[in-house]
């Protein structure tokens, strides 16, 4: 045997390994794909043999012919073939071979679903990792649904490796299977807090990129993630929770105020750029979100601004982008205080780098004003003429308009200047935004009566130079302004001083070579020309012109009617026909000229954007009905023809009930979303979203000035617009001094009374009057438009469907599907699902029904729960503002609720209509008008419900593990008071954390109280045997630590301490010191402040969740030492008991039956901390295990006292 | 999330491609070849991000970059990713190149490229980082690699002795193309825990 091994890899040694395949496409540069077509055949030939090893070797070498970009699918069953073998050096080569090449059309991928299961659950962590790894890159919905439940199993895997893949593949599982998302969801946020950093990183990964699609069903996950970032080192994590905050608070504006304070606390303590430059990010997105009512606001985005600066300004261009990019969201909300850096921004367009130009462009939008628009068009424009990319000249076209157009024009003075800007770009080579030009021509034109008819003549020249323009066809994109000069010239024909010279310029052959949907403006345009010359004529007596220009028409036609575009050559035929009848009329001298400009009397009028969607549907219609009745959708049915008559009729009734509950129709709503996306048919909004106009009654009052004559009205050939930039200078000049006289008559009349609108703004900006008025023919909307905004999110967007309600807990019909003859040996926690699904398949689907309603009510009941917690959460005060411990009494109005409508869930029926009563009176507003709204609705439910004696299954079990009805609660409020004096406050608080056993934080919070700048503080403590400061290396133990921050009066900031801690299982107390320089305007002086540091035993405790069976065991082990208390006079609810012990002590709850709850907690150094809690009438006890006696009576010491505040 | 890593030297000749998404061969072969037209085309003191929505589907893309040497490390990301952080990625994962091949220079990647999505594999994982640590990378990396020769055992040693008979005329082939200073650092950018 192991001599034909032996063989076998002499053999072997001969065929072409993976470097010799290399090297040979090396030597092979002439007739490279030559050589390699010939090494496909040798492969082909390796693939066919029996040895494992050939064959891994072959696949080696296809994957990287694969790089190379040769197509390798025809190998996909010998890659499999590759995969299951048992060596784990093939396994990964095959694995690879399939993340390259696989994807969702890969028809053998069903094959592999039961070796990447047997992979999994190998002992082997690499195997494991390396079919991980591979299935990230291929995972379709089949594999995803099917192999939900083994990665599942992995997120609780012993090894920290799989952990944190498994946690991480499962972001590709909901992708392709968003089933599975309710159900994997509370392990997954457990996984928040594993305590191996790779393992948590990974979490917070997943749950970043869930939630950026759908932020809203993450919002309660908020206080958790509070916590992480308020306790995490590591930078990545920091860096994703922050984002992710970014996109949370747009939806909850409570959550940004209380994020500000800890993100400015970041921005000033942090090193890292990446991070600062995050927190500032979020700092913005909160302050948009909030509106302007906090005080603090203004000094928060000066922070930002002043922190961007110091990006921008920095040598390191990577640091400048992204400055840039930061500022330009500032720009949106906050005008203001970024065009103050207008200097550097300016600076920045002259910048070698590209992007960084872009970035700077994009700023420019919120710079210009009325004054400086001019200016800054005109330095663009200088930049188009050096720009040698396309895509920077594009980039600068499209910028210069939006400046331009920018709400409403709002910054043109002088649309003459608008147009012949306009015209000047027309004269760019090769940009692809012609038909943008177009537009804003046409807008112009259209919008701004006054500027007809010079945007004619403009045109008219366009018109006339137009070869200059479609001579080559690399300049195609360029000729769509054409159509746009067409049109204008056409529509406003009456403004043109040489009409018929411009109907020549129309009629020329050479315009047969445009594009056909221009051609086609064209021929329309060239008859309104024509309807204009001829009334002219007429009215001029000219019969004999007349009569040539309709010659003209009869003789360029045709070769209109010969284009190759079907509406061009329509339009022509039908037109031809129509001047021929002109001309017979003109023959026998009858007048015609009022007739045909008939064909165009009237003028048009704009419409909006989004008008044909705002059209209200009538009442009455419903669009959602069908018209006939569809028919029947099977097929088989025609067989039986019989049929039809009898049996048919009842079922096509029952096709359509009468009333369609809520989820039908939305599920019918999302079908026809679909349909309709799918449908080239129907008509889509145009993204844009509508203009806002300024009111445009006053276009009487407003001294619209005169078209000054030293413009130039008709300026031969190209204009200038610099020329225009004097001539404004000029008018404004002269306007200035008008305005002066004027307000001095103004004063004498003052009784003229209050003037209307404000045109006399504040500013010297607004003082600018145009030179034209954009005289809005406001866009054209029907009647009592919807003002709805509704989204116009691509129903495609696969995102979608993992947009899921995840606070509702789980139905049994929601468990993973499991494979049944497999027994989950792994671990037993997940067990329980197991279960389920045996119950599931032998319920009879009936109850379905039944079972979905009760699903719905649930879901409400806990939607309101959420609410309030989140809200609880949110409404207690920021930490450092005020840090004292939380009232007791606040607690508990708020929290009792939440208790009772708890309770009713493991009771009877009846019970929860108790537990409605409690809903509606909860304070919260917006919920109660929903409930309200609701309550019908499920008082029928109710009623059908009530008819089932039993209660539903799984009720009788107890709540575990808290994972499904935890609650978040305030983190912050564990802050107590550490010393005080007349110029600063301490407060701390103690966290440790699984990660470092001998460590524990002290975050301490100073705020100053006085009226001086405190500095150069530093923190220094007496060191015990047991518990050492962590001092910066080469200080001595009598040295103190600096505080990274100075405080300004009326401040407050956070710096943390890092101690050591020997022994954990007694209480001490630390004596130190904070001394600083307070310094006021009279000079400073020298301060010190001492303290007792406190480490409690509970501090020392890091809350980790822990299932009940491993709870159970650890009890039965009897390793642990017991020991109790118990306390008198308690009179507080038992919910909020736990959850202040939860809170107070690090504790979790295992399982909770009536008023008797087990919970756990460990130690950083790995002790075990198990707790049976019991309410009495008035008292409470609680019984305790550890694995270490004192540690237990110092924690259960510590507790008493809590419990007995309550 | 990481939507594609690209290796190309200054030639645009590719040295490794790993696409988080599918794409036909030939579009990946066009996405390598427009990326390099993108960036090389840029100078060595300009900012390391280009916004290269024109390549890969959504136009919240980026490119973020590095150019060591002879070679360009691209990475194609989205807006979920912090820009500065993956630069540092980057700069994390030729480190780890240079440890696991000891000083690593073109030709490593040449000649064994199949040993660079093994380590990729314990960095970024479908597209989404996986470990940023570099001990850890490396340590799971050797514990593989250790796998992998206990594997070969007997069976691999004819095919060892092969190679390195067939690897005897390779020291023809300059050694020289270094990668060169991978200590290139963006200032003020603490290295990530």
């Amino acid at each position: 045997m192991a001599l034909k091994m032996v063989k076998g890899s002499i053999d072997r040694m001969f065929d072409k390994n993976l470097q010799d395949l290399v090297r040979g496409i090396r030597n092979h540069k002439e007739d490279e794909a030559k050589y390699i077509s010939q090494c496909i055949d040798e492969i082909k030939q390796e693939l066919k043999q029996d040895n494992i090893a050939v064959k891994a070797n072959a696949v080696c070498k296809l994957t990287y012919l694969q790089m190379l970009g040769y197509d390798i699918s025809w190998a996909a069953f010998n890659i499999i073939e590759v995969m299951s073998a048992s060596k784990f050096t093939f396994k990964r080569i095959g694995y690879l071979a399939a993340s390259q090449c696989f994807h969702e059309g890969t028809d053998v991928i069903m094959l592999t679903t039961n070796q990447i299961r047997k992979d999994l659950s190998s002992p082997s962590q690499y195997d494991t990792g390396v079919a991980l790894t591979g299935l990230s890159c291929f995972v379709t919905p089949d594999l995803a649904r099917d192999l939900a439940n083994d990665i599942m199993t992995l997120m609780s895997h012993t090894k920290p490796y799989i952990r944190k893949k498994a946690v991480l593949i499962m972001y590709k599982v909901f992708l392709k299977y968003p089933e599975s998302l309710r159900p994997a969801f509370p392990r997954l946020k457990e996984k928040l807090e594993d305590p191996d950093p790779g393992v948590q990183s990974a979490a917070v990964n997943v749950i970043c990129e869930l939630a950026r699609r759908n932020p809203k069903n993450y919002l309660s996950l908020a206080p958790l993630f509070f916590k992480l970032m308020t306790s995490s080192t590591n930078n990545w994590v920091l860096i994703k929770i922050i984002k992710l905050f970014g996109a949370l608070t747009p939806l909850e504006p409570r959550l940004g105020k209380k994020l500000i304070e800890p993100l400015t606390n970041l921005i000033h303590s942090t090193s890292a750029m990446s991070l600062l430059y995050e927190c500032v990010n979020t700092v913005i997105a909160v302050l948009i979100s909030l509106s302007s009512g906090m005080p603090n606001h203004s000094a928060s985005i000066q922070l930002c601004v002043q922190k961007l600066r110091i990006l921008i300004e920095d040598s390191d261009q990577n640091l400048k982008y992204l400055g840039l990019l930061a500022m330009s969201k500032i720009l949106r909300t906050h005008p203001k205080s970024v065009q103050a850096h207008k200097d550097l921004v300016l600076q920045c367009l002259d910048d070698k780098d590209e992007s960084i130009r872009l970035r700077a462009l994009d700023l420019l939008y919120g710079m210009v004003s009325k004054k400086n628009l001019m200016e800054i068009v005109k330095k663009l424009m200088t930049h188009v003429d050096k720009a040698e990319g396309t895509t920077y000249r594009d980039e600068l076209l499209t910028k210069i308009i939006d400046i331009c157009s920018q709400s409403n024009y709002q910054h043109i003075t002088n649309f003459e200047w608008y147009i012949s800007i306009l015209v000047e770009l027309t004269r760019l080579e090769g940009t692809r935004h012609g038909h943008l030009i177009a537009a804003q021509m046409l807008d112009v034109a259209i919008r701004v009566k006054a500027i007809r008819r010079f945007a004619v003549s403009q045109m008219s020249a366009l018109l006339d130079s137009a070869h200059l323009v479609a001579s080559s066809t690399q300049r195609s994109g360029i000729c769509e302004v054409l159509y746009a000069a067409a049109w204008i010239c056409g529509e406003f024909s009456e403004h043109l001083q040489e009409p018929q010279q411009t109907l020549e310029a129309m009629l020329r052959p050479k315009v047969t070579t445009l594009p056909g949907h221009i051609q086609a403006v064209y021929v329309q345009n060239v008859v309104k020309l024509y309807a204009a010359i001829l009334q002219q004529k007429e009215r001029a007596a000219d019969t004999q012109a007349a009569q040539e220009v309709t010659q003209l028409l009869v003789e360029q036609l045709p070769q209109f009617v010969q284009s190759a575009d079907l509406e061009a050559q329509e339009r022509a035929s039908c037109i031809l026909q129509l001047v021929k009848h002109v001309q017979k009329l003109q023959a026998r001298d009858v007048p015609v000229a009022e007739e045909v400009s008939a064909l165009f009397a009237g003028e048009l009028n704009p419409v909006a954007p989004k008008a044909q969607k705002k059209v209200p549907v009538p009442e009455g219609l419903d669009l959602d009905a069908w018209i006939n009745e569809p028919l029947s959708d099977s097929e088989s049915e025609d067989e039986k023809p019989k049929a039809i008559f009898h049996d048919e009729e009842p079922r096509h009734a029952k096709q359509r009930p009468p009333e369609a509950d809520e989820q039908e129709l939305a599920r019918r709503r999302e079908a026809r979303k679909q349909e309709q996306a799918n449908n080239p048919f129907y008509i889509k909004s145009s993204p844009s979203p509508q203009k806002r106009y300024q009111d445009a009654p006053g276009v009487d009052h407003i001294p619209v000035v005169q078209i000054d004559l030293s413009v130039p009205l008709k300026v031969p050939g190209m204009p200038m617009s610099d020329q225009y930039v004097k001539l404004e200078e000029e008018r404004r000049h002269r306007q200035r001094l008008e305005k002066d006289k004027r307000k001095r008559k103004k004063r004498e009349r003052e009784r003229r009374g209050a003037r209307r609108h404000s045109s006399l703004h504040t500013e010297s900006d607004e003082d600018i009057t145009p030179a034209q008025r954009v005289d809005i023919v406001t866009e054209e909307m029907p009647e009592n438009a919807l003002p709805s905004d509704e989204d116009d999110k691509d129903p495609n967007d696969p995102y979608r469907a993992l947009d899921i309600d995840l606070d509702k807990p789980l139905a049994d019909s929601e468990k993973l599907p499991v494979q049944k003859h497999r027994d989950a040996e792994t671990s037993k926690s997940p067990e329980r699902q197991d279960i389920a699904v045996v119950e599931k398949k032998s319920k009879k689907p009936k109850r379905k029904e039944k079972k979905h309603k009760e699903k719905e009510r649930e879901k409400k009941k806990k939607e309101a729960e959420k609410g309030v917690d989140l809200d609880f959460w949110l409404s207690t005060t920021p930490p450092a503002a005020t840090p004292a411990p939380e009232e007791p009494g606040v607690n508990a109005a708020v929290a009792s609720p939440k208790e009772e409508q708890e309770e009713p869930r493991g009771e009877e029926q009846d019970a929860a209509e108790d537990g409605e009563q409690d809903l509606e009176k909860k304070p919260s507003k917006h919920k109660k008008k929903k409930h309200k709204k609701d309550k019908e609705e499920r008082s029928k439910d109710q009623k059908k419900s009530k008819k089932r004696a039993p209660p539903r299954e799984g009720e009788a079990e107890p709540v575990e593990n808290g994972a499904l009805d935890e609650e978040p609660l305030p983190p912050m409020s564990s802050y107590s008071l550490l010393a005080e004096n007349s110029y600063i406050k301490m407060t701390y608080d103690v966290q440790g954390s699984l990660q470092k056993d001998s460590q524990v934080t002290v975050s301490v919070v100073l705020e100053n109280q006085s009226s001086s700048f405190l500095k150069n503080m530093e923190l220094n403590v007496l060191d015990s045997l047991n518990a050492r400061l962590a001092r910066p290396e080469g200080s001595s133990v009598h040295d103190g630590v600096p505080v990274p921050f100075q405080l300004p009066p009326g401040i407050s900031n956070e710096a943390q301490f890092v101690f050591t801690i020997q022994s954990i299982v007694t209480a001490q107390k630390l004596k130190g010191t904070l001394s600083f320089i307070a310094k006021n305007d009279e000079g400073s002086t020298h301060e010190k402040l001492d303290f007792k540091l406190h480490f409690t035993c509970t501090s020392y405790l890091v809350t980790t969740p822990c299932y009940s069976d491993a709870f159970a065991k650890l009890l039965e082990s009897g390793d642990l030492s017991m020991s109790s208390v118990k306390v008198d006079g308690i009179s507080m609810s038992f919910q909020n008991l736990l959850a202040k012990i939860c809170f107070h002590h690090h504790f979790s709850v295992v399982e909770r039956v009536d008023s008797c709850a087990s919970m756990y907690s460990r130690s950083i150094q790995g002790h075990h901390v198990c707790l049976l809690v019991k309410k009495g009438e008035k008292s409470v006890s609680v019984d305790g295990k550890c694995s270490d006696s004192t540690l237990l009576s110092n924690v259960l010491e510590e507790m008493k006292e809590t419990l007995a505040k309550c | 999330m990481i939507k594609a890593i690209l290796i190309f030297n200054n030639h645009g000749k590719p040295r490794f491609s790993k696409f988080y998404q599918p794409y036909s061969e030939d579009t990946q072969w066009q996405i390598i070849r427009e990326t390099f037209h993108l960036v090389s085309k840029r100078d060595e003191n300009v900012c390391n991000f280009l916004e290269g929505g024109l390549l890969i589907g959504e136009s919240d893309n980026k490119l973020i970059y590095r150019h060591y040497a002879t070679l360009y490390f691209v990475f194609c990301v989205d807006s979920s990713e912090s820009e500065l952080g993956i630069l540092d990625l980057i700069q994390v994962f030729v480190k780890t190149l240079d440890k696991c091949f000891e000083n690593i220079c073109e030709l490593d990647l040449i000649f064994h490229v199949d040993k660079v999505p093994n380590i990729l594999a314990e960095m970024v994982m479908g597209g989404m980082v996986l470990e940023t640590n570099m001990n850890e990378i490396v340590t799971q990396i050797d514990a593989q690699n250790k796998l992998e020769k206990s594997e070969a055992g007997l069976v691999g040693a004819p095919a060892r002795a092969v190679s390195a008979v067939k690897n005897m005329n390779l020291p023809e082939i300059p050694r020289n193309i270094n990668i060169g200073d991978i200590s290139i650092k963006v200032p003020n950018l603490p290295s990530f825990k």
